[in-house]
């Protein structure tokens, strides 16, 4: 009976495991750099060049870097500019207000960025920003200039493009068109709507009847870098920011695997021995 | 020395014996306390809610050492704990892992207690003492999750609180009193603080205490439901029984570490537990001007929260319609002076089921959940105490129940298969599904009570010896 329940139980667990992909853009899985030092300290030099400028990372020390393996010299003369001091902490140029200004929303503080668009038992924070980062496109009807897939009408503008490069993209949805006269279903006729991007932003729509369409609504999404070789580079680039803001988002995520490995062992012969000991009480009771 | 008490000890145990009843209280709680020899897997938890509860407040000591009460600087304070003080991470996930686990040894505690039938004669108190502990640990969690001031932080603390705003006529300066505030604001942190690390804490400790004495003045039930009283030695020693020390205590050391192995494989590999124990959405600091797109309470509060939006409008009528069915069913088939006041109480309940907002009723749907747990040793008629001996139907409602509370949470959790989606209807039929399988276990207790002979449960056995 209790095996049952229990089995029971398990099954209903197991259903709330199943992924979600939010219903946006489907993100795509962040390469796993971090415990790749080089990559890190990479991230971490774009992440102070970059992101600085508008966002904060309150809860982070510019000292702290010294985890991936910076000296105090090299974060005081390659990464602080502005006559700040390694203890200092990580806050952006920009004033709160003016940010709201000026992209519409207060630049979100940066520090725990990537735990916090985790979603329950789904992608991680870490595919989230490596997807965000990499899915920018022109688009003129945005007041920067600038729209992104995996935050569609994001306030903020591509800050990084120069490093990616031009790109187009083209946007293929199929669309299911109930014509007048016909209920929905019966002789629902679907249509493909292509819509292209240009390296500028300008945006040009293709609208076509598809006949004999037996799949469901979908959208797929191309982009075509003007310059590949860039926005290959780039691609890694973005692999080694998003490594150093999941690592930002908890430092010690390292330590604390290295510590538990040791600490389930200790705790597994500490079980043996309190199972040993247990029987050997028990052994004359009847 | 006139007034000297005679005691066995000598020496310094002899001079404290002869003081303080150390000995004495040594051998009747521990060696010379009689525990059954058949106890099984689930007699492990309640020794593990007590270690739980000892680690909450050593680790929550240490986080107050660090944490600042102040909306200002609450969320900050919390990244500064988990960044910069010495081993500051160990304790915050600690404490942030028992307090899930804390609710998932006592969600299976209760439910040792409901199978092996532990509320019934003589531990009614021992069960009203931990329906006590369980509302407690509640209050403690729901004042605890507002301190990280994260945007489930704030806005779980928002929701909750307005339900105050549901009761009649005082309800919203009710909750303004609460807050101490129109919105959930630095002075909601600072008494929701002061709450969580004292007055909660003193009581819980207090009814722990009392659940403890009062178990072990009537000794604990077991899974067969034998009386380890009936049969003695001719010492006076339990037959069934067994020393607590150092048989049980070698025993709950085992548990404890098989325990510590799943406790510290969550702290050390995954404090978040996928976003169950330590939600994403908490990492974003609280902003009362940004509500979140879906407010989702922690996972042990779930049943109980679905119950609260799932009565809707709609739903009051379903319930005012019930009621005045009970009322009739009353009238006909009960006698005299209980025949006229059921019924006109429960149809003045229909009335009133109309007259105020649902969302009242959902907070007494939500609170009738848990208080409905005080009564229990006085609902259930059956003659044998242990599911061991019930007849088959009623472990098939005992399942129904176990695998329908968990359900009730389900809907919080959205899945590719499910989007996030209050399916109330669905929980209307949870509910349903909650519902009748206890009102038909009371009516057949009833039942069962009046004529033996209908459903009669497995013979018992009367000792645990064989002989």
């Amino acid at each position: 009976m209790i095996k049952k329940l229990i089995g029971a139980l398990a099954l209903v667990i197991a259903a709330t495991g199943a992924h979600a992909s939010g219903g946006g853009h489907p993100l795509e899985a962040a390469p796993d750099r971090i415990n790749d030092m080089a990559a890190l300290q990479n991230g971490a030099k774009l992440f102070v060049n970059y992101c600085l400028n508008c966002h904060s990372a309150s809860a982070m020390r510019y000292n702290k870097l010294k985890d991936i393996g910076l000296t105090d010299e090299q974060i005081k003369t390659s990464l602080l500019f502005t006559g700040e001091k390694v203890g200092d902490l990580m806050m952006g140029s920009i004033s709160a207000k003016d940010g709201k200004a000026w992209f519409g929303a207060t630049p979100p503080d940066l520090s725990v960025i990537a735990r916090a668009k985790s979603a329950n038992a789904g992608p991680s924070g870490s595919d989230y920003i490596y997807t965000y980062l990499r899915t920018f496109y022109r688009d003129t009807s945005r007041p920067t200039g600038w729209n992104n897939l995996a935050y569609p009408n994001v306030g903020m503008p591509h800050v990084l493009w120069e490093r990616q490069g031009p790109r187009e993209m083209t946007m293929v949805a199929m669309h299911e068109h109930a014509a007048e006269g016909h209920g929905k279903g019966e002789h629902a006729s679907w249509q493909r709507i292509t819509t292209t991007y240009d390296a500028m932003g300008y945006s040009t729509v293709k609208t076509e009847n598809v006949e004999h369409y037996h799949g469901g609504v979908a959208a797929d999404v191309k982009f075509k870098p003007l310059d590949p070789a860039r926005a290959t580079a780039y691609d890694s680039e973005v692999a080694d920011l998003t490594a150093f803001m999941t690592w930002m988002a908890e430092p010690v995520q390292q330590t604390r695997k290295r510590i538990g490995v040791w600490v389930l062992l200790f705790l597994g012969i500490f079980f043996v021995i309190a199972w040993r000991l247990n029987a050997s009480f028990w052994k004359h009771v009847k | 020395m006139a007034g000297d008490k005679t005691v066995e000890t000598t020496g310094l145990l002899g001079w404290i014996d002869r003081r303080f009843p150390l000995t004495s209280t040594y051998k009747a709680h521990l060696s010379e306390y009689y525990a059954p020899k058949n106890f099984n897997f689930w007699y492990f938890f309640g020794s593990l809610a007590l270690i739980v509860l000892v680690m909450q407040i050593v680790t929550g000591i240490f986080l107050v050492m660090h944490y600042k009460p102040d909306a200002q600087f609450a969320f900050q304070s919390v990244e500064y704990i988990m960044r910069e003080v010495p081993g500051g991470w160990f304790i915050r996930y600690m404490h942030s892992t028992g307090a899930s686990m804390f609710f998932v040894v006592v969600y299976l505690h209760m439910v040792r207690a409901l199978i092996y039938g532990s509320y019934r004669k003589p531990r009614e108190l021992i069960w009203i003492f931990g329906v006590g502990i369980f509302l407690c640990l509640m209050a403690e969690a729901f004042f605890g999750y507002l301190l990280p001031w994260g945007q489930m932080s704030f806005w779980g603390a928002q929701v909750i609180v307005n339900l105050f705003s549901a009761i009649p006529f005082i309800g919203p300066e009710l909750s303004i009193w609460i807050r101490g505030d129109y919105v959930v604001s630095d002075a909601t942190l600072n008494r929701f603080f002061s709450f969580h690390v004292i007055a909660i804490p003193l009581v819980l400790l207090g009814l722990v205490a009392a659940h403890v004495v009062a178990l072990h003045e009537v000794g604990s039930n077991n899974p067969d439901g034998v009386d380890i009283k009936a049969k003695k030695d001719k010492y006076g020693r339990p037959l069934d029984g067994i020393p607590f020390h150092p048989y049980y205590t070698v025993h709950d050391i085992m548990g404890l570490a098989g325990f510590l192995i799943i406790f510290m494989a969550i702290v050390f590999f995954g404090p978040e537990m996928g976003g169950y124990f330590l939600e994403f959405n908490n990492f974003i600091p609280a902003d009362p001007l940004k509500t979140p797109p879906h407010i989702a309470p922690v996972w042990y509060f779930t049943p109980f929260y679905s119950m609260l939006r799932a009565t809707t409008d709609d739903f009051t009528w379903v319930l005012s319609g019930l009621s005045v069915l009970a009322a009739i069913v009353m009238f006909f088939r009960h006698k005299g002076l209980v025949k006229i006041v059921s019924a006109v109480i429960l149809i003045v309940v229909a009335v009133l089921l109309r007259a105020i907002d649902a969302k009242f009723w959902g907070v007494v749907a939500m609170g009738g959940a848990v208080v409905l747990l005080f009564f229990l040793p006085w609902l259930d008629y059956s003659p044998v105490k242990s599911i061991r001996y019930r007849p088959g139907w009623h472990k098939v409602l005992y399942g129904i129940f176990f695998c329908k509370l968990p359900d009730l949470g389900l809907p919080w959790y959205p899945t590719a298969q499910r989007s996030f989606q209050l399916d109330v209807a669905d929980w209307h039929a949870d509910i349903s599904g909650l519902l009748l399988p206890d009102a038909y276990l009371e009516h057949t207790g009833h039942v069962q009570a009046r004529s033996r002979s209908c459903h009669l449960p497995r013979p018992l056995s009367p000792t645990l010896i064989t002989e």
